[in-house]
C-alpha cells in the first residue's frame, strides 16, 4: 500500500474524522457533563441528585461503550469500502 | 452447613475449574504462549481482557472508595473505563495489525532503536511488578478471611495454582481460565448487588436501584444517604468537589495508564483480524461495565446499610451497644480491619465524623467523646453480604470471586513480564539466534521466577504498597502511551525523539511523585510534604501522569523536528500498520 495513493489517504482521512468526533463525545460527556460542566447541569433533578452525578457514575460509562461499537461498524464498514478489509 | 466448608467449596470447586482448563490448553509453541495462537474469538476475548483488567482493586476496593468519597471519588469508574475508547480507537487495531508478540517489540521497530526497546522493556516490568504485588496481596487478604488461613499460606496456595496454569499454557491457558475467572466475579459481585437493591429500593437492577426511592423512608435513597450522614457531620455524598484541575487531570492519568498498560495491550494480540480487536474493545468495555456499573450502587447501599446498622432507631436516637454488634462486626474484628474503642464508656458504638468542627458542639451536648468506630474501605464489598444478611452460599462464592478477581490480573500481568524478557530482552537482545523450543523454555522460566518474585513481595509488601498502583498508572501514561501513539499517528517522530520523549516524560513523573511520597518511597525522603498547599497548580502527584505525557509528546515532537526524518522503510511501516489488509496471524517475524 503506498502513501500517495489516493484513496488510502481518503481512507486514513475517514478514520482520523471518526476518532476526532468519538473524542469529542468522549470528553463532553466526561470531563464535560460529569464534572466541569456539572453545576451548569444541576439544575436538572434525578433521583435524588443532579444529571452531572448520573453521567460520573454511570452515563459516561454507557457512552463509553456506544462509542466504541460505533467505531468498530463505521471503521468496518470503511475498511470495505476502500478495499483495505481482510478477507 | 458450616460457612468455613461453604468457602472452601466454592473456592476449591473454582481452582479445581481453572487447572482443569489449563490441561485442556497447554501451549505447545512460542505462538501459543505469547498470544493464543492468534485464534481467539473477539467476545472471548472480551471476556478475558474484563478479567485481566479487572483486579483485586475493581473488585474489592474500588466500591469501598466511592462509598468514602462519593461523587469525588466517581473519577475511578470514568478512568478505568474511559481509557477503552482510547485503546480502541488509537492503539490496539494497530498494534493487532502489526502483528508481533510484545508492545516493546513495537517501539524498538518502529523507532528503529534497541534502546528504546529496552527503555519499554523497563518501564514494562516496573509498571507489571508494582501492579502484581497489589494483586497477590489481595488474595492473601481473602484467603486469611474466608479459609481461615494464615495469610502468607494463602499466598503460597494462590501461586501455586497460578503457576500450574501460566507456566503450562501461557497466553492459550490464560485466556480460557480469565474467562472461567470472569464469569466467577462477576457472578459473585452481581448477585449480593441485586439482593441488596431489592432490600433497600425495590428494584432488582443496582444502577437503578441507586436512583430510586429507598422503600423505607420513601425518599431516594441518595438523598436519604446525603441526610444522614450529613447529620453525623460527614461530607454530603453527592456533593461537587472544588477542586476541578485534579479531578480532570486525575481522570485523564487513569485512561491513558489504562490505554498504555501492556498487559491489556497483548491481549489484542490474540484476535485473528483487525477488525475484530475492534469489536473486541468493544466487548471488554460491556463485560467490565457490568461490574462498574454496579460498583455505584453497592458503594451508596453499602454505605447506608453500614449507618442504619450502628443507628438503628435513626441518628438522632442511640446507636447500638457494642455487646449487640452483629456477627459480621464481630468477624472483622478479628481481622483488625474494624476496630472499636468506647472512648466515653458507655457501651456504645458512637460512629460520627470527629474531624467536622461544625458538628463538635452537638457532638459534646449528646456525651460523646470522639469517633468510636473505624473501618478498613476494603471490607465493605467482602461483607457485604453479612451486613445485608445474605445466605451462607453468597458469602463463599465472594470469597471465589475475590480470588479470581486477583489471580486472572496477577496472571495477565505475570505473563506481558515473562514475554518482555524472553521476546525483548533474550531473543530481541543478548541470544537472537535461540531456538523457538529454547525460547518456550526461557518464557517458562521467567514466568516462574516471576511468580516467585511477586509471592515474595505479596508476602513482604513494600511500606509503600498503597502508593505504586499510582506509579504503575503513572508510567503507563507519561512513557508507553504517548510512545505508542505517536508511533502510529505520527511519522515524522523519529528514534532520538521517541527516546527523549519517554525519558523527559517518566522522568518528570517520578521526580513529581517522589518530590511528595519519597524518592523510591522510602518514608521521611520527600522534600514536600503532600498536601494540596504544596502541590504545583493544585496537582496531586497521582494525577501527574497527564501531565507526564503532556511533556512525552511535546519533547518527542520538538526533538523530532529538530532531527532528521525517519528513514523510507520505517515510514512504509507506519503507512502498513494503519491498514487492516494482510494482518495474519501474530507472529515472530
Amino acid at each position: 500500500m503506498s502513501g500517495h495513493d489516493y484513496d488510502a489517504v481518503n481512507y486514513w482521512k475517514a478514520n482520523l474524522r471518526l476518532i476526532f468526533g468519538s473524542l469529542i463525545v468522549w470528553a463532553l460527556v466526561s470531563y464535560g457533563f460529569a464534572i466541569l460542566l456539572r453545576p451548569m447541569l444541576a439544575g436538572i433533578p434525578i433521583g435524588g441528585t443532579d444529571l452531572g452525578f448520573w453521567f460520573a457514575q454511570q452515563g459516561s460509562i454507557l457512552t463509553f461503550i456506544a462509542l466504541i461499537f460505533h467505531y468498530a461498524w463505521r471503521m468496518n464498514r470503511l475498511d470495505e469500502k476502500f478495499d483495505v478489509h481482510e478477507e | 452447613m458450616d460457612q468455613f466448608i461453604i468457602n472452601l467449596l466454592f473456592v476449591g470447586g473454582s481452582f479445581a475449574l481453572y487447572i482443569g482448563i489449563a490441561i485442556w490448553a497447554k501451549a505447545g509453541s512460542t505462538s501459543d504462549f505469547y498470544v493464543a495462537g492468534g485464534g481467539v474469538h473477539p467476545i472471548t476475548n472480551g471476556a478475558a481482557i474484563g478479567a485481566d483488567w479487572m483486579s483485586a482493586a475493581s473488585f474489592i476496593s474500588m466500591a469501598g472508595l466511592i462509598a468514602a468519597g462519593g461523587y469525588a471519588n466517581s473519577t475511578f469508574l470514568m478512568g478505568w473505563t474511559g481509557g477503552y475508547v482510547l485503546l480502541a480507537m488509537l492503539l490496539a487495531p494497530y498494534l493487532r495489525k502489526f502483528g508481533k508478540f510484545t508492545v516493546p517489540e513495537f517501539i524498538g521497530d518502529r523507532f528503529y532503536s534497541r534502546n528504546a526497546r529496552f527503555v519499554a522493556v523497563a518501564c514494562l516490568i516496573v509498571a507489571s511488578v508494582t501492579y502484581v504485588i497489589g494483586q497477590m496481596a489481595g488474595a492473601g487478604v481473602a484467603f486469611s478471611r474466608f479459609l481461615e488461613v494464615d495469610a502468607t499460606m494463602g499466598l503460597i496456595i494462590a501461586a501455586v495454582v497460578i503457576f500450574i496454569y501460566a507456566v503450562l499454557g501461557g497466553m492459550k491457558g490464560i485466556t480460557y481460565t480469565q474467562v472461567a475467572q470472569y464469569c466467577v466475579l462477576i457472578i459473585a459481585y452481581t448477585i449480593p448487588a441485586v439482593f441488596i437493591s431489592l432490600q433497600l429500593t425495590g428494584n432488582p437492577l443496582p444502577p437503578l436501584g441507586l436512583f430510586s426511592t429507598h422503600v423505607e423512608s420513601g425518599v431516594p435513597l441518595l438523598e436519604k444517604l446525603d441526610q444522614i450522614i450529613t447529620e453525623l457531620g460527614f461530607r454530603d455524598y453527592t456533593a461537587d468537589v472544588d477542586n476541578k484541575l485534579n479531578m480532570v487531570l486525575f481522570t485523564l492519568s487513569l485512561m491513558i495508564g489504562t490505554a498504555g498498560l501492556p498487559h491489556v495491550i497483548i491481549r489484542f494480540f490474540t484476535v485473528p483480524k483487525v477488525a475484530d480487536a475492534r469489536w473486541s474493545a468493544g466487548w471488554a468495555l460491556v463485560f467490565i461495565a457490568l461490574l462498574y456499573l454496579t460498583a455505584p450502587a453497592v458503594a451508596s447501599m453499602a454505605r447506608l446499610n453500614l449507618m442504619t446498622t450502628i443507628y438503628p432507631e435513626g441518628v438522632d436516637s442511640q446507636p447500638i451497644e457494642y455487646d449487640e454488634r452483629p456477627q459480621w462486626v464481630r468477624e472483622w474484628e478479628v481481622t483488625g480491619l474494624i476496630q472499636f474503642e468506647d472512648k466515653n464508656n458507655d457501651g456504645r458504638i458512637q460512629f460520627y465524623n470527629e474531624g467536622n468542627p461544625e458538628f463538635a458542639e452537638e457532638a459534646e451536648a449528646r456525651g460523646w467523646e470522639g469517633n468510636e468506630f473505624t473501618y478498613n474501605n476494603d471490607i465493605l464489598v467482602l461483607a457485604n453480604p453479612e451486613i445485608a444478611n445474605l445466605p451462607g452460599w453468597v458469602i463463599g462464592l465472594i470469597a471465589a470471586g475475590g480470588l479470581a478477581a486477583a489471580l486472572s490480573t496477577a496472571a495477565g500481568l505475570l505473563l506481558a513480564i515473562s514475554s518482555a524478557v524472553s521476546h525483548d530482552l533474550i531473543k530481541g537482545g543478548f541470544n537472537p539466534n535461540i531456538s523457538e523450543k529454547g525460547e518456550l523454555l526461557a518464557a517458562r522460566i521467567s514466568m516462574a521466577v516471576a511468580i516467585v518474585l511477586a509471592t515474595y513481595l505479596g508476602a513482604n509488601p513494600p511500606g509503600f504498597a498503597a502508593q505504586v498502583v499510582a506509579l504503575a498508572f503513572g508510567i503507563a501514561a507519561a512513557s508507553l502511551f504517548p510512545a505508542l501513539m505517536m508511533g502510529i499517528f505520527f511519522k515524522r517522530i523519529n528514534n532520538v525523539g521517541a527516546i527523549s520523549g519517554m525519558l523527559a516524560g517518566l522522568g518528570a513523573t517520578l521526580v513529581y511523585i517522589f518530590i511528595f511520597l519519597g524518592w523510591f518511597f522510602i518514608p521521611g525522603t520527600n522534600n514536600l510534604a503532600n498536601t494540596p498547599d504544596n502541590w504545583l497548580l493544585g496537582i496531586s502527584p497521582l494525577s501527574f501522569g497527564a501531565v507526564g505525557a503532556i511533556i512525552n509528546f511535546a519533547v518527542a515532537f520538538a526533538v523530532s523536528h529538530a532531527t532528521e526524518e525517519p528513514p523510507v522503510e520505517i515510514q512504509e511501516l507506519v503507512e502498513s500498520v494503519r491498514y487492516p489488509r494482510g494482518s495474519g496471524t501474530a507472529t515472530d517475524h
